[in-house]
């Protein structure tokens, strides 16, 4: 099963993201990942890295990113990672609830979980 | 240890000294366009990197550009992570046979190419790439046209990345957190660039010091920069959409 990686800047934002996603996500695994390390706000790719191998199995995981570092970080942690591993070019929140509940679905696979959470950019809102 | 290996722990000590004698200021830099953590992510990884290569065994350049960056990568916390530190270690593999000015010259580009790939950025977004990209060119041609001196294409470079700064002022942000200020990021100096420019700085008088040579008094004028033939770098870039 494809799992979930949520990439923020903010921990508690990752947190929160994930906790939104999961609502809809049955068994899905969504790991959320944030913060410097340090308390701080950021993003440190080795965090990352071990939040891909947490939720990614066979299958691979599909990692939604918030900002700028986010997608660098993630994109160095998936290179130093053995799992199977790609980031949506998606909305972060959005994006996750819509990997989410693709992921659910038992033909689903990593492309099919990423073009889900990338179709998130063209949600409207009013 | 390996010459190399002691000037490159040398030059990795004072970079974080500089580093962190700068925090303020790039801190100051950042707060006006970004998210006012340049500093303290700077001399945090620095800091941690110069420790982890004073720890080293023994070691040569190689290994600790790879060391400095591997550190670099979990301590700063932000995009200069992957930027300065995942790049240094991408470019160390060019140092397998030690530091020459052949191998100087294929790390530096390699660095280059790392940079700008990873942070998608090309001259002209206000980013360090403005102050990166003119001090690689100037010194390889510096190197392989005009067969000067390593001392003196490094201080050729040093003044190209400086004028590189400058450029960072005038233009707008196309890259990085500044970038979605949109026009209001003109007029402001990137602290990618700076601390680009500052650790440049710091490599040259290490390695003076280290050749017992005082630093040459030169700059980058304009003839030394290559063409840039085949490629649009150094042209105004299309507008974005933003």
């Amino acid at each position: 099963m494809v799992g979930l990686v949520v990439v923020s800047h903010s921990e508690r934002a990752a947190e929160g993201i994930a906790e939104i996603a999961a609502e809809m996500a049955g068994d899905t695994v969504i790991e959320p990942v944030g913060g410097d390390g340090d308390g701080g706000i950021g993003t440190v790719p080795d965090a990352i890295e071990n939040a891909i191998v947490a939720a990614a199995d066979a299958d691979g995981a599909v990692v939604l990113v918030d900002l700028g570092s986010a997608v660098m970080n993630a994109d160095v942690a998936i290179e130093m990672s053995n799992a199977e591993a790609v980031i949506a070019d998606a909305p972060v929140l959005e994006g996750a609830v819509n990997a989410a509940v693709a992921a659910t679905d038992p033909s689903a696979t990593l492309d099919s979980v990423r073009e889900e959470a990338e179709a998130a950019r063209e949600i409207e809102k009013l | 240890m390996t010459d190399d290996g002691r000037a490159a722990v040398a030059a990795v000590e004072a970079v974080a000294n500089r580093i962190e004698r700068e925090r303020d200021y790039l801190t100051q830099l950042d707060s006006a366009i970004g998210d006012a953590d340049h500093g303290g992510n700077m001399a945090r990884g620095w800091a941690a990197a110069a420790d982890a290569a004073r720890d080293l065994d023994d070691p040569d350049a190689q290994t600790v550009a790879k060391t400095v960056g591997k550190t670099l990568m979990s301590k700063v916390g932000g995009a200069s992570g992957p930027l300065f530190g995942g790049s240094l270690v991408f470019a160390s593999v060019e140092l397998d046979d030690g530091v020459t000015a052949e191998s100087a010259v294929a790390f530096a580009e390699t660095y280059l190419e790392k940079v700008k790939d990873r942070g998608d950025a090309r001259v002209g977004d206000q980013t360090m790439v403005d102050a990166l990209t003119p001090a690689v060119h100037t010194f390889k041609k510096s190197i392989e046209t005009d067969s000067r001196p390593a001392l003196e294409a490094l201080a050729k470079a040093v003044d190209a990345a400086e004028r590189g700064v400058a450029f960072t002022v005038p233009i707008r942000a196309r890259k990085g957190r500044a970038s979605y200020l949109g026009w209001r990021s003109v007029g402001h100096q990137d602290p990618g660039a700076t601390s680009t420019l500052f650790i440049l700085e710091e490599l040259l008088a290490v390695a003076a010091d280290q050749l017992d040579s005082e630093v040459p008094d030169v700059d980058a004028t304009s003839p030394t920069i290559p063409d840039e033939a085949g490629t649009d770098e150094g042209t105004t870039p299309e507008p974005e959409e933003d």
